[in-house]
C-alpha cells in the first residue's frame, strides 16, 4: 500500500465514522450508555427549549440557547464518533479477512471411504457453506481450503497469509501438534484429507470477523463494574441539579431578587457534571484493546480474556522455545582418566557426523571451534544410527567403535563389556547434571574418554524480562519435561520464579488449579493436543496458531506468530486497558471541581451577586462562564480520543509508583487543566464577540 | 496557645485509648477470654437459653438483615407505644401525658436509627419510664446493631468461600454486654461526680436570684442516658438543650468526657478493625483518612468562630481574646466551654453521627455552621456512628479502590477480595442513598407550604436550617441547627422517613457486600497489588471524600452558608 493510498484509506475511515456518529444518535443504541443517553436527553430537552424561544417565549435569549444545544449535541457526536474510530480500526481488517472467507468449491469426499489412497475415492463439488462438521473434504495444490478441519491424512505446504499476515508457507500434517487447518487459507503443495470441525459461520474465520468488527462486543464484567459506578454519579447529578431548581426558587422568594435558574443552564451544569469524557471514551477505550491485541496478531476471543489478562498473577511457560532457544547445545568437552582433550573431541566429532539433530550438529562445531578438527568422513566408516533400543549413536571404522549416548546406557555398555567404569566418570556426568546440563558420555571400544556438556540455551534478555514481570507482581514458572535437578539450574539461569519439572498434561492441569484454588490467576501458551485440557482450565490461554484444533478450541486467544514470548505483552495490555479506564474516571471526575467554580456563581448571579467571589477564573459573563464550561467539556472528549484509542502508557514498576504517577497526571491534572481550558475558551469566546 | 493544648490534649488522649480499647473490644468479638467473662458469661449464656439462640449457628447475609430489621422494628414500635402510653405508666412524677402521634413516630424512628433527632423537648414530653425504657435502651441496642453490621463486613472480608457472615442476636448481645455496659457504667460514674442528676424525684421548685421568682428545676436519671448517648454516638439529649444544660454538662470536665466518649469507640472500631483483618496498619490508615479530615474541618470552625462576627462590633461587643474573654462568636456558646470547646465539640458531634450539642449551631458563623453541616454531609463517616461510620467509610474505600485499582491495570481488589460489578453496585448505593434522601428532602420542604411556613428567619439562613434538618436526619445524625420549627406533622413523618431510608438503606447494602465478599476467594496480595495502607492512598480516600462531598452539596452550601459567608464578609 502505498503511502498516498494509506491517507486515502485513513480519509475514508473517518469520513464513515463521521456517519457512523449520527446513525448511533438512535436512542435505542445510545441507551446502552447510561452517561451520553442523559446527555442526549438533555440536547433534546434544550432543542425544544430552543424552538420555543425562537418563537418568542423562551427562558433565554435564543442564541445562548442555540449554542448550548449545539454544543450538547456535539458532546453526544463526539463520544459517538470516538466509538466509531475505534470500530473503523477493526472494520478495515475484517474487511481482508472477509475476502478470504469467500464462498469457496469444495471437494468433498464421501464419508463412507474406506482407504485414504489417493486413487481408492470420489469426491464432488459442493459449496462451501453445504460443508458441516465431521464432513471429509479434499484439498490439492493451489485450492482453497473451504472450510476449518484437522487433517486426516497427507502433509502439505500452505499459505496462512490471508489469516496471520505472514507469507512464508507453514507445513501441515496429520496427526501430530500441526494438524489443523483453517478455512480461507490456500494449499501450495501436495494434497490433504480433512476432517470438517465446525459449521459455517462458526470457523475461526468467522469469529476472527466478528471479534474484529466487535459486533458481538459483550461489556467485560468490569466494565460493567464500571458503568455501575458512573451510572451512580450520574444519578447523584441528576439530583443535584433537579433539587437545584427549588432551591433557587426559595432563594428568589426569600432575598427577593433575580430570577430562578432556567432549565438551559440546569442541563448545561448535568452534562459538564456527570462524568461525560470517561463515559463518551469507555466503549471506545474497549474496542482499542482488542485492536492493540489484533495489532500484535493475537486475536482474543473475548474481551473478557483481554481484561482478565491484565489480572492474570502466574505465567506458565513452556521452557523450550519461550525461555530457552529451542534445542542444546554443546559447550564443552570433558575428558576423563587422562584422556587429551583434543582426542575426546575428535572421537565426539566421528560419532556425531551423521547425527542430523542440533545437538549432534553442535558437537561436530564445537570440536571444530576449540580444536580446529575439520568433519571429514574416512572411508569405511560406518555410521550407527539412535534408535530406542540402543539409545546411543556412534560410528564404526578400522574396528574401532566409538559410541556416544546417555550416561546411564553408556555406563551399562562399558560394565557389560567387562571393563571397569573411570571413579571420576560418575561425579563428571553429576556436576553437568547439577548445572543444569545434559552429559553425554562418548566411549571408544567400550572404555570412557568423557563426556560432553549439552547445555540448554536461555534467550538472551529473558532474565531481565522475568524481573520487570516480578515487578509487575507476576510469578513465572517455567514448564519442562526435565528432571528436577536439569530444571532447578535453568531456572535459575534464566531467572523465574519457579518451576515445574517432568511436566506432564495432568501435573500441568493440577499446577493450575491449584493456584486457582489460591486465588491467582494463571495464564499459559499451549499447542499441542495434551496442552488443551490446561489451557481450558487457565485464565488467559494463549494458543499457537501452529497448534491443533482442539488446542485453538480450548483457549481464549491465538497468536498467529506462535510466539511464546508474546504472553508478556499481552499481560500489558490487559493491564493498559484497565488503567486507561481508570485514569479518565479519575481525570473525569477531577475535572468538576473547576466546572462548578465556573457555572455555580453565573447561574445565581441575578439573585445572589456576591457569589461572584467564587468566579475565581474571573470569566467574563454568566453567559460565557456556561458557555466555556460546555465547550471545554465538550471538546476534551476529542481531545482525549487518542489517548482512549492508544492507552496509557504501562510501565513495570510496583503499584504503588503507578498509582501516584497516574493521580499526579490524570488526578491533579485533571483538577487544574479545565481551569486553564475554561478560561482560554472564555477569553476566545470574548474576543470572537461571541458573547 | 491555650487552643492547642486543648487539641493536644484531646486527639493524644482519644489516640492513647484507640488501642488498648481496640485489642479488648477484638477480643470481645473473636470470643477469646476475657477477664469479664467471670461475670457476664453465665448472664450471655443464660440470655441464649432463655431466648433459645444457639450462639454456634450462623447467618447468611439475607438472614442477618432479617434478623436485624425485625429487631429494630420492635424496638421502634416499643418507643412508639411507651411514649403513647406513658400516661398510664409508672416513673411519671410530672404526670406527662401522651406524645401527639407524628412526634412520636419522629422519636421512634430517630432512637431505632441511631439519629436521636429530637422533635420534643426531653423534660417537658417524656416521663423517666419512657427515658429510661424507651430512649435508654434505644441507645444502647442501635448503637449494638451498628457494630453488629460492621463486623458482619469485616467477616466478609476476612473469610473466603462461605456463605455464612455470624449471627446477630451473638453480635449484639456481645456488644451491649462486654463493651456498652461497662463503658457507660465508668462514664455514668464519671458524670455523676462532675455533677450530673441521676434521680426519680420530682423537678425542684428553687427561688431565682434575680427577681425572687420560683423557677421548676427539671431533673432525673439523665447521668445513666447521657453517658450512653455519648458512647453509642446517639447523641438525644435527658434534656432539651442537650449537653448545654448545666445538669447535663456541668463542668469542663463533664465536657471533655463527653467529648472524649464521642469519639472512642468509632475511633477504637478501626483499631479493632485492623486486628480482625489481620493487618492492623489497614485500621490505622483510615483512622488517619478521619483524623486528617476531622482535624483540617475543626480548623475552619475554631477560625471562623474566634474571628467573630463583624456585626458584633458595630453593636459594641468586645470580640477581643484575653485572659477574661474568650473572644470571638460567643452567641449561643455556653460561657463555661467557649470557643475552642464548642467548635470542638460541634465538629465532633457531627463527625461522629452522635449529634448531641454544648452549643447551638444556628448560632455559629456561616462557615463555622458550614463545617458541621458539611460533616454531616460527607456521610458520616469521619468516625462516623459506632460501626456505621466505619462501614460507611469502607464503602468509600470500596470505590476508592476500584478507580484506583483499575489505575494500576488490575481488577481492584481490597485485603483479597475481586471488588466486581456487585460490590459497585451496593457501594455506589451507599453513597447516593443519602445524597439522594437530604437533597430531595430539603427540595421537597422548600416546595411545600407546609415546609416553608415554620422558616423562622426566610433567607439565606432559613435554607440552611432546612438543608441542616434534612442533612442530619439523612445521615443519622440527629443534632439540629434549631431557627427552624420542626415538632409539625409535616417535619416528623418526613424527617422520620428520612432517617429510616438512610440507615437501613446503608445497612442492607453493607451487609450484602459482606456476603458477597465472603463468599469470593482470598486473593494473596503481590507486588501488582495496591498497598491500601500507605500515605499515598490515605490522600487518595481523602480526596474521593472530599470531591464527593464537594460535587454533591457545593451547589446547595453555595445557597446557604456560602453565600451567607460572602454577604457578612463581601
Amino acid at each position: 500500500m502505498t503511502i498516498k493510498n494509506k491517507i486515502q484509506a485513513r480519509r475514508e475511515m473517518y469520513q464513515r465514522a463521521v456517519l457512523e456518529s449520527f446513525i448511533k444518535l438512535n436512542p435505542r443504541w445510545m441507551v446502552r450508555n447510561p452517561v451520553m443517553f442523559v446527555v442526549e436527553v438533555g440536547s433534546v430537552l434544550t432543542t425544544l427549549l430552543w424552538i420555543q424561544s425562537l418563537i418568542g417565549k423562551g427562558e433565554a435569549p435564543a442564541g445562548f440557547i442555540g449554542a448550548i444545544t449545539l454544543w450538547l449535541w456535539f458532546t453526544v457526536l463526539f463520544a459517538n464518533f470516538s466509538e466509531a474510530v475505534a470500530e473503523g480500526r477493526g472494520k478495515a481488517q475484517a474487511e481482508s479477512l472477509r475476502k478470504a472467507r469467500q464462498d469457496t468449491p469444495a471437494k468433498k469426499v464421501s464419508s463412507n471411504v474406506k482407504t485414504f489412497e489417493r486413487e481408492n475415492f470420489e469426491t464432488e463439488i459442493v459449496s462451501s457453506t453445504s460443508l458441516r462438521k465431521d464432513d471429509l473434504y479434499l484439498v490439492e495444490a493451489g485450492d482453497i481450503l473451504p472450510a476449518d478441519g484437522e487433517i486426516v491424512v497427507g502433509i502439505a505446504s500452505v499459505d496462512e497469509s490471508a489469516v496471520t499476515g505472514e507469507s512464508a508457507p507453514v507445513v501441515r500434517e496429520a496427526g501430530g501438534d500441526r494438524s489443523a487447518v483453517t478455512g480461507g487459507t490456500r494449499l501450495l503443495s501436495d494434497w490433504l484429507i480433512i476432517r470438517v470441525s465446525a459449521d459455517p459461520g462458526q470457523g475461526f474465520l468467522d469469529r476472527m470477523i466478528s471479534m474484529v468488527e466487535g459486533a458481538k462486543r459483550q461489556k467485560t464484567p468490569n466494565e460493567i463494574a464500571l458503568n455501575i459506578l458512573l451510572a451512580g454519579f450520574t444519578i447523584i447529578f441528576l439530583v443535584v441539579c433537579a433539587t437545584l431548581l427549588p432551591y433557587s426558587i426559595y432563594s428568589v422568594d426569600a432575598s427577593g431578587q433575580g430570577t430562578p435558574i432556567t432549565l438551559t443552564v440546569l442541563i448545561a451544569l448535568l452534562v459538564c457534571l456527570i462524568p461525560t469524557t470517561i463515559g463518551g471514551l469507555l466503549s471506545a477505550i474497549g474496542i482499542a484493546g482488542m485492536d492493540r491485541m489484533i495489532q500484535r496478531n493475537v486475536i482474543a476471543m473475548s474481551g473478557r480474556a483481554v481484561e482478565a489478562a491484565g489480572d492474570v498473577d502466574v505465567l506458565l511457560l513452556d521452557k523450550t522455545g519461550t525461555i530457552t532457544l529451542g534445542n542444546r547445545q554443546a559447550v564443552e568437552f570433558i575428558p576423563i582418566n587422562g584422556v587429551a582433550a583434543q582426542e575426546l573431541a575428535e572421537a565426539a566429532q566421528l560419532a556425531s557426523l551423521a547425527d542430523e539433530t542440533p545437538e549432534g550438529r553442535s558437537i561436530v562445531v564445537l570440536a571444530k571451534e576449540k580444536f580446529g578438527l575439520r568433519g571429514h568422513t574416512v572411508d569405511g566408516m560406518h555410521f550407527i544410527p539412535f534408535t530406542a533400543q540402543t539409545r546411543m549413536s556412534g560410528v564404526n571404522f578400522n574396528g574401532t567403535q566409538i559410541r556416544k549416548g546417555a550416561p546411564d546406557t553408556m555406563i551399562g555398555l562399558i560394565q557389560s563389556n567387562g571393563n571397569g567404569v573411570a571413579s571420576n566418570l560418575k561425579p563428571t556426568v553429576d556436576s553437568i547434571a547439577r548445572a543444569g546440563g545434559t552429559p553425554l558420555v562418548v566411549t571408544r571400544d567400550n572404555k570412557a574418554l568423557g563426556v560432553i556438556h549439552l547445555k540448554d540455551i536461555v534467550k538472551g534478555g529473558m532474565k531481565e524480562r522475568f524481573a520487570q514481570l516480578r515487578k509487575m507482581g507476576i510469578k513465572t514458572v517455567m514448564i519442562t519435561g526435565d528432571n528436577p535437578l536439569t530444571a532447578a539450574a535453568i531456572a535459575a539461569e534464566a531467572g523465574v520464579d519457579d518451576f515445574l519439572a517432568q511436566a506432564t498434561p495432568e501435573a500441568k492441569l493440577k499446577l493450575i488449579r491449584e493456584y486457582q484454588t489460591g486465588g491467582r490467576l494463571v495464564a499459559m501458551t499451549g499447542d499441542g493436543t495434551n496442552d488443551a485440557p490446561a489451557l481450558a482450565q487457565a485464565d488467559v490461554a494463549v494458543a499457537m496458531n501452529t497448534g491443533t484444533q482442539p488446542a485453538r478450541e480450548a483457549a481464549n486467544m491465538v497468536d498467529l506468530d506462535s510466539n511464546p514470548t508474546k504472553l508478556i505483552e499481552i499481560v500489558e495490555i490487559g493491564k493498559q486497558l484497565l488503567m486507561t479506564r481508570g485514569a479518565l474516571t479519575t481525570f473525569s471526575l477531577a475535572n468538576d471541581v473547576s466546572k462548578y467554580f465556573a457555572i455555580i456563581p453565573a447561574a445565581f448571579a441575578s439573585t445572589y451577586p456576591q457569589l461572584n467571589a467564587l468566579n475565581i477564573m474571573h470569566l467574563a459573563t454568566p453567559e460565557s462562564a456556561i458557555m466555556s464550561a460546555v465547550i471545554f467539556n465538550a471538546l476534551i472528549i476529542i481531545v482525549l480520543i487518542p489517548l482512549a484509542l492508544r492507552g496509557v502508557p504501562y510501565r513495570a514498576v510496583g503499584a504503588a509508583q503507578l498509582l501516584r504517577d497516574n493521580l499526579l497526571i490524570y488526578g491533579l491534572g485533571g483538577l487544574l487543566v479545565p481551569f486553564i481550558g475554561i478560561k482560554v475558551i472564555d477569553m476566545l469566546l470574548v474576543a470572537l464577540n461571541l458573547v | 496557645m491555650n487552643t492547642w493544648i486543648q487539641m493536644i490534649f484531646y486527639f493524644g488522649t482519644l489516640l492513647i485509648l484507640t488501642r488498648p480499647l481496640g485489642t479488648y473490644m477484638a477480643k470481645v468479638y473473636q470470643g477469646e477470654r476475657l477477664i469479664l467473662d467471670l461475670v457476664l458469661g453465665p448472664v450471655e449464656r443464660f440470655l441464649y437459653r432463655l431466648s433459645g439462640i444457639d450462639p454456634r449457628s450462623e447467618m447468611t447475609w439475607k438472614t442477618y438483615a432479617v434478623a436485624m430489621l425485625l429487631f429494630n422494628i420492635i424496638g421502634l414500635i416499643a418507643v412508639y407505644l411507651l411514649q403513647r402510653l406513658q400516661g398510664f405508666l409508672p416513673l411519671n412524677p410530672q404526670g406527662l401525658g401522651a406524645v401527639s402521634p407524628d412526634s412520636a413516630w419522629n422519636t421512634a424512628v430517630s432512637f431505632a436509627t441511631n439519629t436521636n433527632w429530637q422533635g420534643y423537648g426531653g423534660e417537658m414530653t417524656m416521663s423517666y419510664l419512657t427515658q429510661m425504657l424507651g430512649m435508654t435502651v434505644q441507645n444502647f441496642v442501635s448503637a449494638a446493631t451498628g457494630m453488629a453490621v460492621m463486623l458482619a463486613l469485616i467477616r466478609g472480608i476476612t473469610r473466603h468461600t462461605t456463605k455464612k457472615i455470624g449471627n446477630f442476636w451473638v453480635d449484639m448481645t456481645r456488644s451491649v454486654l462486654y463493651i456498652l455496659l461497662p463503658l457507660s457504667l465508668v462514664l455514668a460514674m464519671a458524670l455523676v461526680s462532675q455533677g450530673v442528676v441521676q434521680t426519680f424525684s420530682e423537678y425542684q421548685t428553687a427561688t431565682s436570684l434575680q427577681s425572687g421568682e420560683t423557677q421548676l428545676i427539671a431533673v432525673g436519671p439523665a447521668a445513666s442516658q447521657v453517658a450512653i448517648k455519648q458512647l453509642g454516638t446517639n447523641g438525644g439529649g435527658f434534656f432539651n438543650v442537650n449537653s448545654s444544660h448545666p445538669l447535663e454538662n456541668p463542668t469542663p470536665f463533664s465536657n471533655f468526657f463527653q467529648m472524649l466518649s464521642i469519639l472512642l469507640i468509632p475511633a477504637a472500631l478501626c483499631y479493632t478493625y485492623g486486628k480482625m483483618v489481620g493487618d492492623t496498619r489497614q485500621g490505622w490508615a483510615l483512622l488517619a483518612v478521619m483524623t486528617i479530615v476531622l482535624v483540617a474541618l475543626l480548623g475552619v470552625a475554631i477560625w471562623s468562630e474566634q474571628n467573630g462576627n463583624p456585626m458584633f462590633n458595630e453593636m459594641g461587643i468586645d470580640q477581643v481574646q484575653s485572659a477574661t474573654n474568650p473572644g470571638g462568636n460567643m452567641e449561643g456558646k455556653e460561657v463555661r466551654f467557649g470557643i475552642v470547646n464548642s467548635s470542638l465539640w460541634a465538629t465532633v458531634t457531627t463527625a461522629a453521627s452522635n449529634g448531641s450539642v454544648n452549643s447551638m449551631h444556628d448560632s455559629f458563623m456561616p462557615l463555622g455552621g458550614l463545617v458541621p453541616m458539611w460533616m454531616i454531609q460527607l456521610g458520616e463517616i469521619i468516625y462516623g456512628g459506632v460501626g456505621s461510620g466505619l462501614y460507611g467509610m469502607l464503602a468509600f474505600v470500596i470505590i476508592a479502590v476500584f478507580v484506583s485499582g483499575l489505575m494500576v491495570g488490575r481488577t481492584p481488589e481490597y485485603l483479597g477480595k475481586k471488588i466486581e460489578a456487585y460490590e459497585m453496585k451496593m457501594a455506589s448505593i451507599i453513597i447516593l442513598i443519602p445524597v439522594m434522601v437530604v437533597l430531595i428532602g430539603t427540595a421537597v420542604a422548600l416546595m411545600s407550604e407546609a415546609g416553608r411556613t415554620t422558616i423562622f428567619n426566610p433567607s439565606a439562613h432559613g435554607f440552611s436550617e432546612v438543608l441542616y434538618a434534612f442533612s442530619s436526619a439523612g445521615n443519622n445524625n440527629g443534632s439540629a441547627f434549631a431557627g427552624l420549627g420542626a415538632n409539625t406533622p409535616f417535619y416528623n413523618i418526613a424527617l422520620g422517613i428520612a432517617m429510616l431510608i438512610a440507615r437501613y438503606w446503608l445497612a442492607i447494602p453493607v451487609l450484602a457486600i459482606a456476603g458477597s465478599l465472603a463468599n469470593k476467594k482470598k486473593i494473596p496480595a503481590s507486588a501488582g497489588t495496591l498497598p491500601t495502607h500507605t500515605p499515598l492512598f490515605i490522600v487518595w480516600v481523602i480526596g474521593v471524600i472530599i470531591i464527593v462531598g464537594a460535587l454533591s452539596f457545593l451547589p446547595a452550601l453555595a445557597l446557604g452558608p456560602i453565600v451567607e459567608h460572602l454577604m457578612i464578609f463581601g
